[in-house]
């Protein structure tokens, strides 16, 4: 390294190395001060724990602050609003049948008024928001641990174990995503699951969790494996091997530090990925069960109120938007911190 | 009476400004290329020696570089042009190759489309003459069965023949000059040998002048008339070649020359020049050579310029006396 | 290229026999869960379910179980919904299958435009304010669910501003073509552009990204050191280079969404296609139908893949020899 001609003279700064008065620099130190001065990141790592800590704050709010179980059904309940003592479902101006109250805007009083069952919105968008941020986050986990073994294994052994590799993935990713989550939840999320010694309940979280991260295996898999193939071809690989280090330490020294990156810059958007499909799976209805809220669940919930109490289902959508907006902002400026040239598909 | 020169660098500055301060590329370079002449810029990698073409034809796209000084070609000055003035300029009068044929080529056209469009830029062809011409450009560059291979993609060539058909490609509009950045640097030593041949036979057809920048002082050897030696974006020696082979002022191209590897030599070990490359973010007040310079005097805290002799200078503080007797030395 | 071709056909028909495999044993063999009362339906009798058992041979082996469940779906075309007695699956697919064409085709066709105009917009003028402000819409299109921008859609033109801006609107559902051409683009005007607004700002995204990309290697200095102008070059170098893979990606989108996964959109706006059949199945877990639209779904998604890879192939000739 010291090879400073670029290539391109536009990046002619960017090329030198950064051999400041502090001495020279690792690239991960460089990447993470990059990753500092990249303002719009920044924002949005701050709005990601902002909402993490209100999520998790969940069962504070609800006990504490407001008062209200989030979970059971409250259809008769009544709240202190203004003086009075109100409904929290009420009868209608026209006379016609009846709607919960809208939005009170006080903060620890149905701030966003009642659902259908006389539930706090408020204090359900808070403990859906964990279930969201759960299960995108696991999964996103998941997702990656499993996508980089395999996308290690076919992509440094290369022959057999490749040709496997790689069905499987073409397989799993032929089949429609969302056609795949739809059939696996369909049949395992309503009956539970039980193999062996391994039994899994029918309303347990686990189970979108991994059905939600196996699906997305190959998005990661796939381009993992050509970075791994690339990085086989370069010499320091070649001299490793012909050194006669073991397999498994030149995958634990050489390769997995130049696959980090990649897998750095992944995890948010895979965050975001999967918190979207499991919206959308507990809309539907295979998705979380309840009692367990999502955010998606919520939004369902909301439907029938859309037009006469449409915050019900804005809400929970809004902060979908934003959280997801803000992992997709953070993975921008993972990449350009870290992977500038990867090539992310940004497609739902 | 001298035909006037080709292209005339004067004083020469590209400045990158950086978050760690002034960055500067090119600092001072001044140089003269006559019409037919072959001019060869030597240096190690950073030192300026490909920044300094590529600020002259507008290539620098950075937002943060500042470029002073005069360039002229064929007695116009071309630093400061718009890129609508310096269109009909590249590829039209002044042709340019690079260093990575791999690369240089735009993947999904064909080569015979890639220089037709270069030369339908310029002249008023038809398709057809452009066609005709392409395919007798391949034959002259050495690419067997042009007829055919004008039809092939880049990837279908080899590193050598690609390189061929970017030369036959920069040459095709007959620019009185030719810029070649590091041509050779990224083929096999065989491959490097038929290209710089290549290169001296078309500039005797077409009677350009060529620029040539290399890392390599056997490749100066082989094809220069003229050396500029940089160092840190400065110019450390400058002249006939003959003169900076046999009689090098500056301690640098002494380094640089005894760093190529000769057949007869007993050498157990190749010269290096102690140290490393000075990064052009802590080129020091003075001479920038001081620190890696055997022979440093006090003097060397202020930076030497460019003097010398008729067409032979140095930037370097040592006198000739001096000189002499280091020469001296070493021998014994 | 033809070599390829065939490959490339042969490589998509084994996929969809895995695939059909991975359909029967998801259905059918998962360990811990009886297929015969999935197929029946939920509240089946016990002779309904005596006769599915027998109709889809579940009494024996695995293997005459696939062959079986292919027989029903493909040759006698004859699989019937338990739920919906007597209603044939295959047909229904087939019926909804236009609908969804429709809603796809219209969307794509506005997605493409708006979003690769928006790419090449925002990478001629880098650094200018156009350009985040098409990828601050990009980003915001990636994080909105589609259903919900949906109904936020029908909340808007259905509700609140029914009455002013909107009341040309009709509520939602489709008209045939053939039928009343006005209407069926009047009933797929905001489908359409619901959809279209999240895959535009996708490939805004991915376009600028790969010019910009692109703008920034060797050939594109060539180019410039050739003498051809700014936009020459963007447009007749960069782009072309950058333009196979908004193929590639929209030959993966363009699949996925015919073959179902237009599925919320549909339901929001009250399309029948087959997305929305693949929902009202979910809902009283049809399973027959779910089957048969998992099924066409994979279908169309392996057509699209091998289309868009024999269409790389074109577009790139460094790719015909792998």
């Amino acid at each position: 390294m010291g090879e400073v001609v670029p290539s391109a003279v536009d990046n002619t700064t960017a090329a030198i190395a950064p051999a400041t008065a502090r001495g020279p620099e690792s690239p991960w130190r460089s990447s993470l001060r990059q990753l500092r001065r990249n303002k719009a990141s920044m924002a949005a790592l701050g709005v990601l724990i902002f909402v993490t800590l209100i999520c998790l704050c969940a069962p504070l709010y609800a006990n504490d602050w407001a008062h209200v179980n989030a979970f059971s059904s409250n259809i008769s309940g009544r709240i202190f609003l203004n003086g009075h003592w109100r409904s929290v479902i009420q009868a209608n101006s026209s006379g016609y049948g009846e709607s919960p109250i809208g939005p009170t805007w006080h903060i620890s009083n149905y701030f966003l008024g009642a659902d259908s069952q006389g539930r706090d919105v408020f204090a359900r968008l808070l403990y859906g928001g964990r279930d969201s941020l759960l299960i995108g986050t696991a999964s996103a986990l998941i997702c990656v641990f499993f996508a980089t073994i395999s996308g290690l294994a076919a992509g440094y052994f290369g022959g057999v174990i490749d040709w496997i590799v790689s069905r499987l993935l073409d397989i799993t990713w032929a089949f429609p995503v969302y056609l795949l989550a739809i059939s696996l939840s369909v049949i395992l999320v309503t009956s539970g699951f039980s193999v062996g010694p391994i039994h899994v309940q029918a309303g347990s979280l686990l189970l979108p969790i991994i059905i939600i991260a196996l699906i997305y295996v190959p998005y990661v898999a796939r381009p993992l494996r050509g970075i791994v193939m690339t990085l086989k071809e370069r010499e320091f690989i070649q001299a490793a091997i012909g050194s006669g280090a073991s397999d498994w330490r030149i995958l634990r020294k050489e390769i997995l530090p130049n696959v980090a990156p990649s897998i750095i810059v992944f995890f948010p958007l895979m965050v975001a990925f999967n918190m979207l499909t499991e919206s959308a799976l507990s809309f539907l209805g295979v998705g979380v069960q309840p009692p367990n809220a999502s955010w998606g669940t919520i939004i369902n919930d909301g439907l029938e109120l859309l037009y006469t109490r449409p915050w019900v289902a804005m809400a929970p959508g809004l902060m979908i938007v934003i959280t997801a907006g803000a992992l997709n902002l953070l993975g921008d400026g993972f990449r350009d911190a870290f992977d500038p040239k990867a090539k992310l598909r940004g497609s739902i | 009476m001298p035909d006037s020169p080709v292209l005339k660098v004067q004083d020469l500055k590209v400045t990158f400004a950086t978050r760690q301060g002034p960055l500067r590329a090119v600092d001072g370079l001044s140089f003269d290329v006559a019409p037919k002449e072959v001019v060869g810029i030597v240096g190690e990698s950073g030192s300026g020696k490909s920044v300094s073409m590529y600020s002259m034809l507008g290539l620098v796209r950075d937002a943060n570089v500042s470029i002073s000084g005069s360039v002229k070609f064929q007695g116009r000055e071309i630093l400061g042009l718009s890129d609508q003035e310096m269109q009909p300029i590249r590829g039209g009068e002044i042709g340019m190759i690079f260093q990575d044929p791999m690369t240089a080529l735009t993947p999904v056209y064909t080569v015979g489309w890639q220089i037709i469009e270069q030369l339908r830029t310029h002249t008023d062809m038809t398709k057809a003459q452009a066609r005709e011409r392409a395919i007798e450009l391949l034959g002259e560059v050495g690419i067997p069965d042009p007829r055919n291979r004008v039809d092939h993609y880049p990837h279908e060539f080899s590193g050598g023949m690609r390189q061929r058909v970017v030369i036959a490609m920069a040459l095709s509009c007959n620019p009185k000059l030719l810029i070649a950045d590091e041509p050779t640097t990224a083929l096999d030593v065989t491959t490097q040998a038929q290209i710089l041949d290549l290169m001296l036979k078309l500039q005797d057809t077409y009677n350009s002048s060529i620029v040539i920048i290399t890392h390599d002082m056997g490749v100066i050897a082989e094809m220069a008339h003229k050396v500029v030696v940089m160092y840190a974006g400065r110019p450390a020696e400058i002249g006939p070649e003959l003169d900076v082979v046999r009689n090098p002022r500056h301690p640098y191209t002494w380094g640089l020359l005894g760093a190529v590897p000769r057949v007869e030599a007993r050498n157990d070990r190749l010269t290096t020049i102690r140290g490393n490359a000075v990064s052009p973010l802590e080129i020091p007040e003075g001479c920038a050579f001081a620190d890696r310079c055997d022979y440093r005097m006090e003097i060397c805290t202020k930076r030497p310029q460019l003097k010398g002799t008729s067409d032979h200078l140095d930037a370097c503080w040592l006198s000739d006396e001096q000189r002499v007797s280091i020469r001296s030395k070493a021998a014994s | 290229m033809l070599s390829f071709t065939l490959r490339r056909v042969l490589s998509a028909v084994l996929v969809l026999f895995a695939i059909s495999i991975a359909v029967f044993l998801i259905f059918f063999a998962t360990p811990g869960v009886d297929p015969a009362a999935r197929i029946a339906g939920r509240s089946a009798s016990p002779a309904t379910l005596a006769h599915v058992r027998a109709a889809f041979g579940l009494n024996r082996p695995i293997f005459i179980r696939y062959l079986l469940m292919m027989d029903h779906l493909f040759i006698k075309r004859d699989l019937t919904s338990y739920v919906n007695v007597g209603l044939k699956v295959v047909p229904q697919v087939l019926k909804a299958a236009p609908v969804t064409l429709a809603l796809v085709s219209g969307a794509a066709v506005i997605w493409l435009v708006v979003g690769v105009l928006g790419g090449i917009v925002a990478a001629a003028n880098r650094g200018k304010f156009i350009d985040p402000l098409v990828m601050f819409i990009g980003i915001a299109a990636v994080s909105v669910p589609a259903y919900w921008l949906g109904e936020v859609v029908n909340l808007i033109t259905q509700s609140r501003l029914h009455s002013s801006l909107f009341w040309w609107v009709p509520s939602g559902g489709y008209v045939p073509f053939t039928q009343n051409p006005w209407q069926w683009a009047l009933h797929l005007l905001f489908p359409w552009l619901t959809l279209a607004a999240l895959y535009a700002g996708i490939y805004a995204r991915v376009l600028r990204a790969e010019l910009v990309n692109a703008m920034n290697e060797d050939y594109v200095r060539t180019a410039r050191a050739k003498g051809l102008s700014e936009r020459r070059i963007l447009m007749k170098h960069a782009l072309r280079c950058s333009l196979v893979s908004i193929v590639s990606l929209f030959g993966l989108d363009f699949g996925a969404l015919i073959g179902g996964a237009a599925l919320l959109t549909e339901v929001v706006f009250g399309l029948q296609g087959v997305g929305m059949l693949t929902y009202t199945s979910l809902q009283n877990l049809d399973l027959p139908v779910i089957m048969a639209c998992v099924l066409y779904g994979s279908f169309f998604v392996v057509l699209a893949n091998a289309v868009v890879d024999i269409l790389y192939a074109f577009l790139d000739p460094r790719v015909r020899v792998a």
